[in-house]
């Protein structure tokens, strides 16, 4: 199983030809991905050779699709053009598109977003994410596929190097799935979504929730696992010391006033029975702690 | 980017949303020829970027343009709340007769944008919020749909507004969804919204924040950035690209990914309680980054006077450790006997054993190696308290 991604997903690349597309494309196929196209408007019918794989390139994900079954796509378009791109791929009623794209203004986010609720039949993970892996299985974004391979942890995240990190202190373990769902104000997949997917996966034994300030999406995913979620979770936030008022990288990373402080957070995850970490390594020994029972 | 009020009410002007004359001045002079050119009684106001200016002293009723002068040359010069004042809007003064309250804004939880309003506006519009939540209209918009008229109806109906000013509260909404949207701003409130003697409404006084990810359509929004307010160091790492946050502690950090720092930052402090040392700034080097990357923002660490040691935390995702690991032996290189101060690292992840080569055979002395985050935080800590 694993959730969103497995073994079936045909992924086409939108902005392939681009210089972050070229690469990733390569990342993604020598992890075992399977890409079947790239999508960059004005350069349909072109083939280009990505490491052995001779890939077609389309001018839109309507003919990609119809071309190649694909069931999934992954943007690395610039932000300029990430909107259209994304409008593109609901259009073609695409199942998954995976937003990596950083620096999307939040007005084209919030319009691709609400675009895809009303369509209802794409979801949307980022923007400003580093995808997701179902590790042996698929791998869609940028998330490194040698830190570890299968297991039995779900794992979802705000931040990208905080995902790598916490697979890397869990890779004797392994992952169902692990999903990096982006900082930014708006995201089209939410803690609470990953939730629901991990408690519904029987391939998902435990699960790793990884916040950082900002927002209140920790606080609502705190009052979803007490009404939805048996499976066990461990929590970490991110941005303790965090001077108020800061921005600190990740635009949805604010703090403004209480609420939305890695105390709150923690407070409210540790509520509904969620161990919560100090650090990352402290996290995973939790994590250790319940799969060695 | 947070803006002033007087760049708030300059750029609901220039989108219709009526606004008061108003005028910015830097010295009591200029503060003068502003009011004298309005005419009247003037309000002069500290422009500061955050709340409770008032209570402070920051906003002065003028009787004239020699009035305004003096009273401008005692808000210049003021601090409030860590906030200098470099500048004061002066502002006409108008009888007023009712305040209200209007807000668009994201609203993350919903992932789409609300209005705020109420009748009951004015200061005391958060304790409105929380006492009387009835009197707050809070309505939805859909980004691809926008305010519309049955939108701006709710609104009207919500916010108990009367009937006899409906119509011009609407138009006010109109033009200020025309405005959030022309502009990409993530906030534009009017507080207070008012209704002067001679039956107009007018926006008072305003907060806007723009999205600065949208600032590749804006061109002029450049104009905007307040440059006296920026730290130096934060000011150079700007220019290199670098995210960089100056704190006010004594360990310098570096890492890769905002997650990780803002996490590296936690476990320094932790680290740090037992030494009496904080972090000394956020610097996320962002994914992929090379060895000039990591070269320029050890540089502007170590010219940081405020630190005592570094702590360079990297987990190796799409950046590789020998590129950070060669970064950190080029940047000692260019600074020589410059560089002082001492240097943990921990590297893991992509290319990590070529990386920890590489400054094992380097071998300088200001460099010291550690395998755990945990482990080098503490280090690090002990390192600044020496």
């Amino acid at each position: 199983m694993a959730i969103f991604i497995n073994e079936h997903s045909r992924v086409i690349v939108q902005g392939m030809t681009g210089s972050e597309g070229t690469k990733h494309t390569k990342r993604m196929l020598a992890s075992g991905t399977n890409i079947v196209g790239g999508v960059t408007p004005g350069k349909g019918g072109q083939v280009v050779d990505i490491d052995g794989h001779s890939l077609p390139v389309f001018n839109s994900v309507s003919e990609a699709v119809a071309a190649t079954s694909a069931n999934a796509s992954v943007v690395f378009v610039p932000p300029k053009f990430a909107k259209a791109a994304v409008i593109d791929a609901i259009d073609s009623a695409l199942p998954l598109v995976v937003v990596i794209t950083e620096g999307i203004p939040v007005h084209d986010a919030a319009a691709f977003y609400a675009y895809s609720v009303s369509k209802g039949t794409t979801r949307i993970i980022g923007p400003n994410c580093p995808g997701l892996i179902s590790p042996g299985k698929s791998n869609i974004g940028i998330i490194p596929s040698d830190i570890t391979g299968p297991g039995r942890i779900g794992l979802v995240s705000k931040s990208g190097t905080l995902t790598y990190q916490m697979m890397y202190e869990l890779r004797d373990f392994g992952f169902s799935t692990a999903v990096g769902i982006g900082g930014d104000p708006i995201i089209g997949t939410t803690h609470i979504d990953c939730l629901r997917a991990f408690q519904d996966d029987p391939d998902t034994d435990a699960i790793v929730m990884i916040g950082e300030i900002g927002g209140d999406a920790e606080e609502r995913a705190a009052a979803f696992i007490a009404e939805y979620v048996t499976k066990p979770v461990v929590g970490y936030v991110a941005g303790f010391t965090a001077p108020e008022g800061k921005t600190m990288g990740h635009a949805g990373a604010i703090v403004s006033g209480s609420s939305g402080t890695a105390a709150a957070k923690k407070e409210a995850l540790e509520a509904v029975g969620v161990k919560v970490g100090k650090t990352p390594s402290e996290t995973a020994e939790l994590m250790r702690r319940i799969l060695n029972g | 980017m947070d803006l002033f009020e007087y760049q708030a009410r300059d750029l609901f002007e220039s989108h219709g949303v009526p606004v008061l004359a108003g005028a910015v001045a830097t010295t009591p002079d200029q503060a003068y020829e502003a009011a004298k050119s309005m005419g009247g009684k003037v309000v002069v106001k500290a422009q500061v970027k955050v709340g409770g200016r008032g209570k402070a002293g920051g906003v002065k009723l003028a009787v004239d343009a020699e009035d305004a002068k003096e009273k401008a040359a005692a808000i210049l010069g003021m601090d409030i709340k860590g906030h200098t004042v470099h500048k004061v809007m002066i502002a006409q003064a108008a009888p007023i007769v009712s305040e209200y309250y209007l807000a668009i804004l994201l609203d993350r939880a919903n992932r789409d944008f609300l209005v705020m309003a109420s009748v009951a506006g004015g200061m005391e519009i958060e304790e409105v919020a929380h006492t009387s939540p009835e009197k707050l209209a809070r309505i939805s918009i859909d980004p691809n749909f926008g305010v519309t008229a049955e939108a701006a109806a709710k609104v009207i109906a919500g916010g108990q507004f009367p009937a006899d000013i409906a119509p011009q509260v609407t138009e006010v909404l109109f033009k200020l969804w025309a405005a959030f949207v022309a502009e990409d701003a993530t906030l534009m409130e009017i507080n207070p919204l008012v209704k002067t003697e001679d039956g107009r409404i007018v926006a008072l006084d305003g907060k806007v924040t723009l999205d600065d990810n949208a600032s590749f359509r804006h061109a002029s929004h450049e104009a905007l950035i307040d440059h006296a307010a920026t730290n130096p160091l934060e000011a150079l790492a700007k220019e290199k690209d670098l995210n960089y946050v100056k704190l006010d502690g004594e360990v310098g950090v570096i890492g890769n990914g905002a997650g990780l720092v803002m996490s590296t930052l936690d476990v320094v402090a932790y680290a740090g309680e037992k030494y009496g040392v904080k972090p000394a700034n956020f610097l996320d080097i962002g994914g992929g980054a090379s060895a000039e990357v990591m070269a320029n923002g050890l540089s502007i660490i170590l010219g940081d006077t405020d630190v005592k040691s570094v702590f360079v935390n990297v987990f190796g995702g799409i950046t590789a450790c020998d590129a950070v690991a060669n970064g950190i032996v080029a940047a000692l290189a260019i600074l020589g006997d410059a560089a002082t101060k001492p240097i943990v690292v921990r590297l893991d992840g992509n290319n990590v054993l070529e990386g920890r080569r590489i400054l094992n055979e380097a071998a300088h002395p200001l460099i010291e190696q550690l395998d755990t985050m945990d482990g080098a935080a503490a280090r690090a800590a002990e390192l600044a308290a020496k």
